[in-house]
């Protein structure tokens, strides 16, 4: 009798609810009393310096793993321009003029080059560490302001915390705090997709701006989390549910190594990552190297071609480092070393593969900082100054058409709030 | 979270359920055993606020069910019904013929997990599509309550009405049916009532069950939509219409006119209250005013209030515990509002607050023996 599964070439019958090969082995998942734990490799196309790495392939040699020399400008100035921003809007809220920030340094490549490879019609579902997405779809540095001051332009109308961002018109669903939760509704976004381009039912398009040649693209849901929020319970359900369902979604881990002060291994989990469970579910998926800006391009684009064509979701894990404090409200020197010196840095790594390319230049980089601390400057002095919501703002939307009790308290409110005017926050206007 | 009792109620095991109702169907001594739905079986069943002509057999509650959504689906190419067991009629037949009608498309079983289930929803209805989530017991919708709480019902105020999740309904059998123990029995509507954003709805019979689920599922709110599983098979009401029509969210019905007490109750309960009005008036000739909520949140005060104005006495009844029971946030309300019209203070009979007990249920839930004792108190005050 054969003694393992290689040699069987008798399958279990089609009528069993799994396929695999008869095998003697007693202790499934050891080896010589070695635990086995198939480790994904990490996809890598430049080095640290930012050349291509050997065996990369011409295309990354002559950057045609871009469209266009232009895509990949806009590629490295965005991330330029989201780490000027960051830095700038963190010191803002150390100066107390908004509640809350997190920046996303050391992350710019996993967020900002994976957006890249998303087409602008595919929605974006975010965790809260992907500002870099809106940024790609063309937010400046005034909207990001906007949402931070809660004032009257944020299109949440200023009630959620400061990066919570959101925008039908970028097709970009608005953030939530709680953890893991957008991952099955990704799923249940992506179906309804299927089903438009299908043909099944007609368009409910959320950006109303098609595209002018009318031609009907397959569209894929992008849906981003971090390596802690894969340990809710929805990240499970997603995964499961995506490939049951045949749902064309993207799921983008950024592993970054830490959630909060808790490190990824071995406290979040034991097992070969995040991508390292995407088999089990079903669901084809790659580990990439997040500080690579070429390879996550490079990844994310066939993964979306791929979900795209057949209606099946991919997960990618990108593997990076959080640079920063968790938030404002975080010191992590109080649980690891200074990030800053662990030589990780995507965007100049980056900026050294287009030097190299002939794309981009030391004064071409100088002038361009330059040109977005100022937009960020400007967009501070503006975002504060911009009035705030009204006090019927808070009544509102709870429910589409506003209730016997919430009218009450509306007017209860008002009342109050104009016998006692103090009481206002500075901006609100009375009405 | 497997329930138990799921394949009882379908269409191959149906005995054990189908045993025990049998007995309360036989209403009279054993109707007494089970908080005396014996009157809730037959096809006189209350339903006087459809004033429309009967157009058709007796229809079943989960009958009506079946035809709300066969409406909505019919009406609305977007809409999806799915959860577990769905696909091939659902273990208490409410989505039969769904898929031969619609396709597996958009009539499918999902994998074992409500938050899932839930989660999708929320994604479908974001996507402007419209969702009808079924999650098997109401005992197991605790999974989800993440996704209904801080996300079903926040989407539009969060997002500044761009995303909304209004197209997502969520229906779920709950309450007492005799033998459900701990999970197959809990009435869990006050949890959701504690939750701006959120619709709770909450039938009585067929005719309203399928007016009102037509009217949650078209709403643009989230509504959670509970049936009273007790009454699938055995609540019979004459006058369902075969057409679509909606039964208003947000208005309770006076389901009986009387000047001595107000009952208020909901779902099932209604029709306890109704037996225990019947035999208040058979005792004292009192007559009740019974009230059916039919929406919880947002509720009907106004009705309720007036009804207390012109009564004086207000009883309400539920299932459910009573510490933290909606019952104290319409007491609460009406006391504030009535204060100077009451003639005694109001009165709860509710479920205990224990867990669902298994043995000796019929102590547990609130009997018409019950809440004819707490109108009598409030009468005698």
């Amino acid at each position: 009798s054969s003694s393992s599964s290689s040699s069987s070439n008798d399958p279990l019958s089609a009528a069993l609810p799994v396929r695999a090969n008869y095998t003697t082995q007693r202790r499934a998942g050891y080896a010589g009393g070695k635990f086995i734990a198939p480790v994904m490799q990490v996809l890598r196309l430049t080095d640290e310096q930012g050349n291509p790495v050997e065996e990369s392939g011409e295309d990354v040699l002559d950057g045609s793993v871009f469209p266009d020399a232009n895509t990949a400008v806009k590629l490295y100035k965005t991330m330029a321009r989201l780490q000027v921003m960051d830095a700038i809007f963190y010191e803002a809220q150390r100066q107390a003029r908004f509640s809350f920030y997190m920046t996303s340094a050391g992350e710019e490549a996993t967020v900002v080059a994976s957006a890249a490879a998303l087409h602008d019609e595919d929605v974006i579902y975010a965790q809260y560490r992907e500002q870099g997405a809106l940024m790609w779809r063309g937010y400046t540095c005034q909207d990001f302001a906007d949402q931070c001051y809660s004032n009257e332009r944020d299109p949440n109308k200023g009630r959620q915390m400061p990066i919570h961002y959101g925008d039908k018109h970028k097709n970009f669903v608005t953030i939530s705090s709680p953890l893991g939760t957008q991952l099955p509704q990704a799923v249940g976004h992506a179906y309804a997709l299927r089903m438009e381009d299908d043909g099944l039912v007609a368009s409910r398009r959320l950006d109303v701006s098609d595209d002018a040649a009318g031609e009907q693209h397959r569209r894929v849901v992008a849906c981003y989390f971090g390596e802690g929020a894969a340990s809710e319970g929805d990240f499970h359900a997603a995964l499961n549910m995506s490939a049951t369902l045949d749902t064309p979604v993207v799921f983008l881990c950024r592993n970054n190594g830490w959630a909060i002060s808790t490190p990824a291994w071995p406290e979040q989990y034991k097992g070969d990552g995040i991508a390292g469970r995407g088999g089990s579910y079903g669901v084809r998926s790659i580990r990439v190297d997040g500080n690579d800006a070429v390879a996550v391009y490079v990844a994310v684009s066939q993964a979306r071609a791929e979900a795209a064509e057949t209606g099946t979701p991919r997960l990618l894990e990108l593997m990076t480092y959080r640079r920063g404090h968790h938030s404002t409200s975080d010191d992590s020197t109080r649980y690891r070393g200074k990030a800053s010196e662990i030589a990780r840095e995507p965007v100049g790594r980056f900026a050294a593969y287009l030097k190299g390319l002939g794309w981009w230049s030391d004064d071409e980089d100088e002038e361009w900082r330059a040109e977005c601390r100022a937009e960020a400057i400007d967009a501070l002095r503006e975002g504060e100054s911009v009035s705030k919501p009204p006090i019927s703002g808070l009544f509102e939307d709870v429910y589409k058409d506003m209730p016997w009790n919430i009218s009450r308290q509306l007017d209860e409110t008002l009342a109050h709030a104009k016998r006692f005017p103090e009481e206002v926050p500075h901006g609100v206007p009375l009405h | 979270m497997k329930n138990t009792m799921a394949g009882m109620a379908s269409i191959s095991l149906p005995l054990p359920l189908r045993a025990r109702l049998s007995i309360l169907c036989c209403g009279g001594g054993g109707g007494s055993m089970i908080h005396g739905f014996g009157r809730a079986f037959s096809s006189s069943s209350s339903s006087s606020s459809s004033s429309s002509s009967a157009s058709g057999s007796p229809t079943t509650m989960h009958a009506a069910i079946n035809s709300a959504i066969t409406h909505a689906m019919s009406e609305d190419p977007t809409t999806l019904v799915f959860g577990e067991d769905v696909a091939f009629g659902g273990v208490f037949r409410a989505t039969t013929h769904l898929r031969e009608k619609f396709g597996p498309r958009r009539a499918f079983n999902t994998p074992l997990s409500e938050n899932g289930i839930v989660g999708f929803g929320i994604g479908v209805a974001i996507a402007g599509h419209r969702a009808i989530a079924e999650v098997q017991f109401a005992d197991y919708i605790f999974t989800a309550m993440d996704q209904i709480v801080n996300e079903a019902a926040k989407c539009r105020y969060r997002s500044g009405a761009q995303f909304p999740a209004g197209g997502l309904t969520i229906r779920a059998p709950y309450g007492a049916v005799g033998h459900g123990g701990h999970y197959h029995s809990q009435s869990p509507e006050a949890y959701f009532c504690h939750t701006p954003g959120l619709r709770v709805v909450m039938p009585r019979n067929p005719y309203d069950a399928k007016g009102l689920l037509l009217a949650s599922i078209r709403c643009d709110d989230p509504v959670i939509f509970l049936e009273p599983k007790a009454l699938y098979r055995t609540a019979v009401s004459d006058n369902v219409p075969t057409e679509a029509y909606e039964v208003p969210l947000g208005k309770a019905e006076v389901v009986r006119e009387g000047n001595d007490v107000t009952l208020v109750a909901w779902g099932a309960q209604v029709h306890v209250a109704e037996q225990a009005a019947d035999a208040l008036r058979e005792e004292r000739g009192a007559t009740v005013e019974v009230v059916d909520l039919r929406s919880l949140l947002p509720w009907d005060a106004e009705t309720v209030c007036q009804s207390v104005s012109k009564t004086g006495r207000l009883v309400v009844t539920h299932e459910a515990p009573i510490t933290a029971g909606f019952g104290a946030e319409i007491v609460a309300e009406v006391t504030n509002a009535c204060f100077t019209r009451l003639e005694s203070p109001p009165e709860r009979v509710c479920g205990m607050d224990t867990p669902f007990p298994l043995y000796g249920e019929s102590l547990y839930v609130p009997t018409k023996l019950r809440v004819l004792e707490a109108m009598k108190r409030v009468l005698d005050f």
